[in-house]
């Protein structure tokens, strides 16, 4: 497969949140705004990359019976090293991002993504695999967030669209994130994975 | 090249070097970043201080009341601008929030007036409803909104709780329990800063304890200001 083809099968034929189906407790948890998801898809997806490239690199050192805990010693420790750093030089971006970042150790993409692409194959293709994973990701928890900040309070990345008091809260509690997911996942396999 | 096969020796190598390496190097991260980290959180809490209270040019040591009614501490900076105190800006957490605690630095000048507020995390009110709290109480009663602020008041003279229990807060829209935690906050932040009972913001089941604490407080002013 092509450095591109393996992007793009991320992104549409293997979207974690729509396809695979995996990660959904950040994504249930995080996107009850756009901009809530979208961060949340970002700092996933650097971890993904980075996680990924490593696993590919020292995968063929790893015995089999021991893999499983050396890949989530390797991704909890890119996770915390994010962490410090956006703390350190970023505080900002900490801020807003800060309560997501521990969740991403938890998040089954990362260490599904290890097990499933970058045990298997070298640096480059699990880095790629990386960024179209991180990016379907992103999209998915963008679109979703959007939709439940737009049902739920009419503004979509916090600009008002529509009057003030527009919208059903439900979208933006619990249930609405199943509702709009289970929306959006039937579309998007309609659309692209018939 | 082959993996290596699944013996005692390599899964015990493989492991303890991978740990060690992950280890050294979080260790050296840690060792770098703790600096900028401590300035970063300094320099935050200097900033929110510096929003809520009256301008001011020195910060005294913050001070630390363990219990400030509900069994969080609450953390006061009194401001002083030529020597003189100004005002004081209390850090308290209440845990009344609808998704558990909420941390509100408030901002009093010498008489009790709430001079300005800062939400320092509501991460866990709902967004678009709760989460409009480090706004919505900003303002004082513009847009139509009456009774919306709460700058410029005073908890010890005004009730600040919301209209719904009969006091004089608008509360958010549809996020009447994120309002009351923000009275509660305004209520601890008061009782810590005066040492008196404020607890007029408190529901009736955190008034005993919000008297009790401000008593202890009350005396710890007291020997504060007889050393001096």
């Amino acid at each position: 497969m092509s450095k591109l083809g393996i992007i793009i099968n991320g992104l549409i034929k293997e979207n974690p949140t729509f396809v695979l189906l995996l990660g959904m407790c950040p994504t249930l948890g995080t996107t009850s705004s756009a901009l809530n998801g979208m961060s949340m898809g970002l700092a996933t997806m650097v971890v993904l990359i980075l996680a990924n490239m490593v696993i590919a690199a020292i995968a063929r050192f790893i015995p089999d019976k021991v893999h499983i805990p050396c890949y989530i010693v390797v991704i909890a420790g890119f996770v915390t090293l994010v962490q410090l750093l956006l703390k350190a030089y970023l505080p900002e971006i900490d801020k807003s991002l800060g309560i997501f970042i521990p969740l991403i150790v938890v998040n089954c993409i990362v260490l599904g993504r290890a097990e499933a692409f970058a045990a298997k194959n070298g640096v480059i293709d699990s880095a790629c695999d990386g960024i179209g994973i991180g990016l379907g990701f992103t999209i998915a928890l963008t679109i979703l967030g959007a939709c439940r900040e737009f049902l739920g309070t009419g503004a979509i990345f916090g600009f008002g669209i529509m009057p003030e008091n527009y919208g059903a809260l439900t979208f933006v509690l619990a249930p609405g994130a199943f509702i709009t997911l289970a929306y959006l996942s039937a579309i998007f396999n309609k659309l692209f994975n018939k | 090249m082959a993996k290596l096969e699944n013996s005692l020796k390599n899964m015990f190598l493989s492991l303890t070097i991978i740990t060690v390496v992950v280890g050294a190097l979080l260790g050296a991260v840690a060792y770098i970043t703790s600096e900028p980290i401590a300035a970063a959180t300094a320099a935050a809490q200097k900033d929110a201080i510096k929003a809520v209270t009256p301008a001011f040019d020195t910060v005294s040591e913050p001070w630390v009341v363990e219990d400030s009614g509900n069994g969080l501490p609450a953390t006061i900076f009194a401001v002083s601008k030529d020597g003189k105190q100004v005002g004081s800006a209390v850090e308290v957490v209440t845990k009344k929030g609808f998704g558990g605690k909420v941390k509100v630095m408030m901002g009093f000048d010498m008489e009790g007036n709430i001079t300005g507020y800062n939400v320092l995390d509501c991460s866990n009110e709902t967004p678009g409803l709760g989460a409009k709290m480090p706004d919505w109480f900003q303002g004082q009663g513009e847009n139509g909104k009456p009774g919306t602020g709460v700058i410029g008041k005073n908890p010890g003279k005004s009730n600040l709780t919301v209209t719904k229990d009969g006091g004089e807060v608008d509360a958010i829209t549809a996020a009447t329990i994120s309002t009351r935690a923000f009275c509660d906050a305004i209520a601890l932040a008061y009782a810590a800063f005066t040492g008196t009972d404020a607890s007029t913001g408190a529901s009736s089941a955190a008034k005993d304890a919000v008297e009790e604490a401000a008593e202890t407080v009350g005396d710890m002013v007291d020997a504060i200001q007889s050393e001096e």
